[in-house]
């Protein structure tokens, strides 16, 4: 399991430095795309961790890695978008306003925007008139929309990411999403499940 | 044949056939409207600069920007008009000075500028075009490429008399 992940997270990323599209960007431009991969692969490991699917882990420590690289996405989301408006501005702004000629920037677009939704509803978790399993509910909505999006953002895009390897990654972030999806629902989705609840995440 | 006498003689011939296509125009002045304008692409105009002088080529060449530029209504081609062009290539993004250039068309209406290959930028191997010369209502154009790796792109207007 460990290698798999490993496997399809780190080629991609050679791939990706590896790519002659970048002999012709500047360094900013550079930045924002590897953000954007970077954002990719913590997607990929984002449900692993939070269903509790990557063996060796203590469900406390998964919970832990989940937040923090929960954050690490939103600052790749940032960094990627700050960093192709710079590039670009027009093109960002047009992306932003969905009035975009390209296909892809719509699904970025909610990607970020159900990413920025669930790391509200992680920050005010417990201070919602949300009972555990509703706001699980909500946040696994929103992040099953982020992956989604950014899969097929990422997909649609001719960028640096080389073809067989961004399609390797993208497919095992919607597998990782639909397992973690299926094993939370498995563990705490009826309602004998309710006294954990309490504990959970 | 070098690419200053190509240029000259085409600029010649291309006034001369501006004149006849203008009388042509004149004669026929309730041609149907069977050929309709070509509207501004979505994010046609990102990136432009005003202004971009008529050069011999943009940079170092290697890649082909071709098109043609007709009339709405007749369809007739229209000779001598600028077009402006710019994209991101393997010398530069699209928002430097040294990716844009302009051209003009010929006596058949064709233009034609060599410039450095285009690479994708923004998720899409693309280029921009503009006609803004300010006779006809400005279009601005982004067509896309079908791979990377071709080394020409076409992209035709049909504008509207002001």
């Amino acid at each position: 399991m460990w290698v798999v992940v490993a496997l399809v997270s780190i080629v991609p990323l050679v791939a990706a430095a590896n790519s002659p599209l970048l002999a012709w960007r500047d360094p900013i431009y550079i930045l924002a795309g590897f953000a954007g991969v970077a954002g990719l692969v913590l997607l990929l490991l984002q449900p692993l961790l939070a269903a509790g699917l990557l063996p060796g882990l203590s469900r406390a420590r998964a919970r832990r890695m989940h937040r923090v690289f929960g954050l690490s996405l939103i600052v790749a989301i940032l960094v990627h978008v700050a960093g192709l408006w710079i590039t670009s501005p027009p093109d960002m702004i047009d992306a932003l306003l969905l009035a975009s000629p390209t296909p892809f920037s719509i699904w970025g677009v909610l990607a970020m925007w159900t990413a920025f939704a669930a790391l509200a509803l992680a920050a005010l978790r417990g201070r919602l008139p949300l009972r555990p399993r509703h706001w699980r509910y909500l946040h696994m909505t929103f992040a099953a929309l982020v992956v989604l999006g950014t899969v097929l953002h990422a997909v649609l895009i001719d960028g640096t990411m080389e073809t067989a390897s961004k399609s390797a990654l993208c497919t095992a972030t919607l597998v990782a999403a639909l397992a973690a999806v299926w094993r939370i629902r498995s563990q705490y989705g009826h309602a004998a499940a309710k006294p954990a609840d309490k504990t959970v995440r | 044949m070098t690419t200053s006498s190509f240029h000259r003689r085409r600029l010649l011939a291309a006034t001369g056939s501006a004149l006849a296509l203008g009388a042509a125009g004149l004669l026929r002045p309730a041609f149907a409207q069977t050929v309709a304008a070509t509207p501004s692409m979505r994010g046609g105009s990102n990136n432009y600069r005003p202004e971009a002088p008529i050069i011999e080529r943009i940079g170092g060449g290697g890649f082909w920007m071709t098109g043609t530029v007709r009339r709405a209504g007749d369809g007739a081609p229209l000779a001598n008009q600028r077009i402006q062009i710019w994209a991101h290539t393997t010398e530069g993004h699209e928002r430097d000075a040294r990716s844009h250039g302009a051209t003009l068309t010929d006596a058949d209406g064709i233009f034609r500028l060599e410039m450095p290959q285009i690479v994708p930028a923004f998720g899409q191997a693309h280029g921009h075009l503009a006609y803004d010369s300010g006779d006809y209502e400005t279009v601005f154009l982004r067509p896309l490429m079908d791979s990377p790796s071709q080394t020409s792109l076409e992209a035709h207007f049909v504008l509207q008399p002001v």
